[in-house]
C-alpha cells in the first residue's frame, strides 16, 4: 500500500458574498466542502432543530407557573384536553380541541355570569413558550385590563391543548371573551414563540375566521410591552364592538391564519 | 355496488368503490383522523386483494364524488379520452399493476395512455405498488414543459429558487436570490412566497425578480406565489407576470375553501397566456397540491387523502402547467406523521402526477412537529432523483425563515446532481457555464469566478 502524503484540510470558508448576511436571517453564503454544507453550519442547523424538537415535547411547568401566577390574584384552574399523550395530540388535532370529561365537569362547576374575559394558558406546540413568556406578558396586561374595568374569570392552565379548546373553556365559564396564550409551532429560528388568540362569544365549533391572532410574542420578536399594548387595545375594541375575527381584522389586519400559499 | 374478499373464515365487505379505496390505502395519519382508514393490517390487505379485481371501467361508471355535486368529477368524466383508454379498457386494477411494472410499459406507451387514465384509476393502482415500483414506473415517463427554458428532460433536475423573507424585504430576498443563483439554483422558477397579499408589495417583488432576470439574462421564469385573483389584479396593473400560481385540491368544495373554481383558473390561464411572455413555450401555470388539503377543508367526501390528491392532478393537467409540485410534508403530522409516511406519500404523488402526464416536482419537506429530520429528507431526495422528479425546491440552508419549515437546500440539489449525474435545464446549464458558476461538466466552480459578483442587483448595492 503506497504512502499517502499528508492531506490538505478541505477549504470550507464562507462564501465571498458573506456580507449579504446583513440583509437577511436566511442561511446564505454557507460555503461548502464538495457539495456538502460545512460542518459548523450543519451542526448549527442540527442544534436549531434539536431546540425545536425539544420544544414540541416540552411540558407545562405547572408547579412553577401556579406559584408565579399567584401574584396576579386570579383563581387558577388546571384542565386537560381529550388527547392523552403528545403522540395522540400531534395526530389528532380534533382531540386537542375538546376538554376531557373531568375537566369539563370541573369548569361547569365554576360557571358564573358577568365575566368579560377568561385567559387560557395552553401548551400548544411549545410549552417552553408558555413557561417563559406568560408571566411577564400578564404582569403588563392584567393590570391594564383591571384598570379598564374588565371582569376577569379564572386563569386556566390547559395541557395537550389546541387554540380552539379555549372556545369550550370560555363557553363553560360564560365569558364574553376568551384569550388563549399558546406555544406556537417552533421554527428553527424560534422554539419559544407565544401566540395570542382571542374570540368574542366563544362556543365550541367556531373556526379561524371567528378569532384574531397576535403572534411571535417573545423578547426577540414582538416584545412583552408591545404585545400587551396591542392585546389590550384589541380586547377593548372586541368588548366594545362585541365581535372578533374577520370583521375586526378588516380594520387591524390580524386574522388567525397560516398556510404555504 | 359492493366488493368483498375472504381471508380464511373472515369475509371483508366493502360497501362501494370509495370504501374499498380508503381501506386499501397505505396507513397514514390523515386517513385515521378522517376515520376512514382500515381498522386492521389484515383489512387493508383484504381491500387491496379486492381492489385488484375491480375492472378499470367501473371507475367511469361509479364516481366517488357525485357528478352532479362536484365540478372536478365533471371535469374528469367529461374530458376522459375513451380512445386513449381503449387499449386498457379490458384491464382490472391488478392487471394494470402487472402491466405497468412489465417491460412493455415504456415511456412512449405510458404517455399515450395518460389521457385515458382517470386520477381514481391511478390512485387505485398506486395502492398496489411498493415504493420501488412507484419509482421504477415513474422513471420511464418524461414530461417536458417550456416557458423560457426546457424542463423535465431525462437526465435533468431543475430547482425552484425560493428566496422567502418574513417581511418581504426586497434586499433580504435579493440576498437569498443571489446566493441561490451562485449555487446554480433557479431553473424551474425564481419563486417567492410572499408574507403579505398587498398588491403594491407584490408588484414590487415581481419587478425586482424580473429586473434580476433581465440584468443577468437568465433563461428562466419568475413568480410571486399569490392567489390567482391577486395575479389577475397584478396583470391588470401591468406587472411583469410570467406564471400564474395557485394551490389546488381534488374536490370542488376544497377548491372553494381556497377561493377558486375551474372557471376562475380558466380566466387566470387565459389572461397569463395572453401576455405572451414565454419564449420557448406556453406553459404558464404553476400549481401546488398536497395530501390532506381536502380533509383540512372538511371537503374530502369520505375519500382517502391520496385519492383526493390524485384528483387535484386532473384539475392541474387541464391547464397544461409548467410546474406542479406536491408540498408533501408541509401540511403537518396530523396528515403525514413521520418520515416513512412522508416518503411514501411523495413517491405516490410523483408517480400519480407523472402517469397523468404532469410535470411533477416535489417540495421535499417537513415541519418541526413531524417525526422527521434531514436524514429522512436525504432519503426522499435521493429516491425522487432516481424516480426522475422534474424539480425540487432550493431554500438557503434548507431553512425557510418565512414559512417556518425545512425544505431542500441549494447544496442538496448539488448533491443529487452529482451522485446521479443529473444536469440543470440545458439553457440554464449554458448560462451557469457562461457566468462562471459551473464548469462545462456541471461542477460548481470556486465562487470568486462568478460574473454575477462583479455587479450585484441594484437592491443590494450600497
Amino acid at each position: 500500500m503506497p504512502d499517502l502524503p499528508e492531506l490538505a484540510a478541505a477549504n470550507s470558508a464562507p462564501d465571498p458574498w458573506a456580507s449579504l448576511n446583513s440583509f437577511t436571517a436566511a442561511r446564505i453564503a454557507l460555503g461548502r466542502s464538495g457539495t456538502s454544507v460545512p460542518l459548523r453550519e450543519a451542526l448549527a442547523f442540527k442544534l436549531a432543530h434539536a431546540h425545536a424538537r425539544d420544544a414540541v415535547y416540552s411540558v407545562l411547568d405547572n408547579a412553577q407557573l401556579m406559584n408565579e401566577l399567584l401574584e396576579l390574584q386570579l383563581p387558577l384552574v388546571q384542565v386537560h384536553s381529550r388527547a392523552a399523550t403528545r403522540q395522540e395530540y400531534l395526530q389528532r388535532p380534533d382531540l386537542g380541541r375538546q376538554l376531557a370529561e373531568d375537566s369539563r365537569a370541573q369548569l361547569m362547576g365554576q360557571a358564573a355570569g358577568g365575566r368579560d374575559l377568561v385567559v387560557v394558558l395552553a401548551d400548544g406546540l411549545s410549552a417552553t413558550a408558555v413557561n417563559s413568556h406568560v408571566l411577564p406578558l400578564l404582569r403588563l396586561l392584567v393590570p391594564a385590563l383591571r384598570q379598564a374595568s374588565f371582569q376577569l374569570g379564572p386563569l386556566v392552565l390547559a395541557e395537550q391543548a389546541r387554540v380552539a379548546l379555549g372556545d369550550e373553556v370560555g363557553h363553560l365559564l360564560q365569558a364574553r371573551l376568551v384569550l388563549v396564550l399558546i406555544g406556537e409551532r417552533p421554527g428553527l429560528s424560534a422554539p419559544d414563540s407565544l401566540g395570542a388568540y382571542f374570540t368574542h362569544g366563544p362556543q365550541p365549533g367556531l373556526t379561524d375566521e371567528a378569532r384574531n391572532c397576535v403572534s411571535n410574542i417573545r423578547p426577540e420578536g414582538l416584545g412583552y410591552e408591545a404585545a400587551a399594548a396591542k392585546l389590550f387595545f384589541l380586547l377593548a375594541e372586541a368588548r366594545r364592538r362585541q365581535l372578533s375575527g374577520v370583521r375586526l381584522k378588516d380594520d387591524f389586519g390580524l386574522l388567525a391564519e397560516g398556510s404555504k400559499s | 355496488m359492493s366488493y368483498r374478499h375472504t381471508i380464511g373464515v373472515r369475509t371483508y365487505q366493502f360497501a362501494d368503490l370509495k370504501a374499498l379505496l380508503v381501506r386499501a390505502s397505505p396507513l397514514r395519519a390523515g386517513d385515521v383522523l378522517a376515520g376512514v382508514a382500515a381498522a386492521t393490517y389484515e383489512e387493508r390487505v383484504a381491500a387491496q386483494y379486492a381492489l385488484a379485481d375491480v375492472p378499470l371501467r367501473n371507475f367511469l361508471s361509479e364516481t366517488l364524488v357525485p357528478y352532479e355535486q362536484d365540478e372536478v368529477t365533471r371535469l374528469i368524466i367529461d374530458t376522459h379520452d375513451a380512445g386513449a383508454f381503449a387499449p386498457l379498457a379490458h384491464f382490472t386494477v391488478g392487471e394494470l399493476r402487472d402491466w405497468l411494472v412489465s417491460d412493455a410499459a415504456d415511456g412512449l406507451t405510458l404517455a399515450a395512455l395518460a389521457a385515458g387514465l382517470t386520477p381514481e384509476m391511478v390512485a387505485a393502482v398506486s395502492k398496489l405498488l411498493r415504493n420501488q415500483e412507484l419509482i421504477a414506473v415513474a422513471r420511464r415517463i418524461e414530461v417536458v414543459t417550456r416557458f423560457r427554458n426546457t424542463l423535465g428532460l431525462r437526465g435533468h433536475l431543475a430547482t425552484r429558487l425560493q428566496p422567502n423573507h418574513p417581511t418581504d424585504d426586497l434586499r433580504g430576498i435579493a440576498a437569498s436570490l443571489v446566493d441561490g443563483l451562485l449555487y446554480g439554483s433557479g431553473d424551474a422558477v425564481l419563486g417567492i412566497n410572499p408574507a403579505t397579499d398587498n398588491v403594491r408589495v407584490l408588484s414590487d417583488l415581481l419587478r425586482m425578480l424580473d429586473g434580476v432576470r433581465q440584468q443577468y439574462e437568465i433563461p428562466t421564469q419568475t413568480c410571486v406565489l399569490c392567489h390567482v385573483t391577486t395575479t389577475l389584479d397584478l396583470i391588470g396593473r401591468g406587472a411583469p407576470v410570467d406564471l400564474a400560481f395557485q394551490s389546488i385540491a381534488g374536490t370542488e368544495a376544497a377548491n372553494r375553501s381556497f377561493g377558486i373554481s375551474l372557471s376562475l383558473l380558466q380566466e387566470a390561464w387565459e389572461a397569463t397566456l395572453a401576455l405572451g411572455r414565454g419564449t420557448l413555450g406556453h406553459n404558464v401555470m404553476y400549481f401546488e397540491t398536497g395530501q390532506g388539503s381536502a380533509l383540512s377543508a372538511n371537503a374530502h367526501h369520505g375519500l382517502d387523502q391520496q385519492t383526493c390528491e390524485a384528483r387535484a392532478y386532473a384539475v392541474a393537467r387541464h391547464y397544461r402547467p409548467l410546474l406542479v409540485n406536491s408540498v408533501v410534508g408541509f401540511i403537518g403530522p396530523e396528515y403525514l406523521y413521520d418520515g416513512k409516511q412522508i416518503i411514501r406519500a411523495a413517491l405516490e404523488d410523483h408517480f400519480c402526477g407523472k402517469l397523468l402526464g404532469l410535470p411533477m416536482g416535489v417540495d421535499v419537506c417537513y415541519t418541526n412537529h413531524a417525526e422527521a429530520d434531514q436524514d429522512d429528507m436525504d432519503n426522499l431526495l435521493t429516491l425522487l432523483g432516481v424516480a426522475g422528479c422534474n424539480f425540487i425546491m432550493g431554500v438557503p440552508g434548507a431553512d425557510d425563515i418565512m414559512l417556518g419549515y425545512q425544505s431542500t437546500s441549494f447544496h442538496d440539489a448539488l448533491y443529487l446532481r452529482r451522485v446521479l449525474g443529473l444536469r440543470p435545464a440545458p439553457e440554464f446549464a449554458a448560462w451557469l457555464a457562461q457566468q462562471g458558476i459551473f464548469d462545462e461538466s456541471g461542477r460548481q466552480l470556486p465562487a470568486t469566478a462568478a460574473q454575477l459578483l462583479k455587479q450585484l442587483p441594484p437592491a443590494l448595492r450600497p
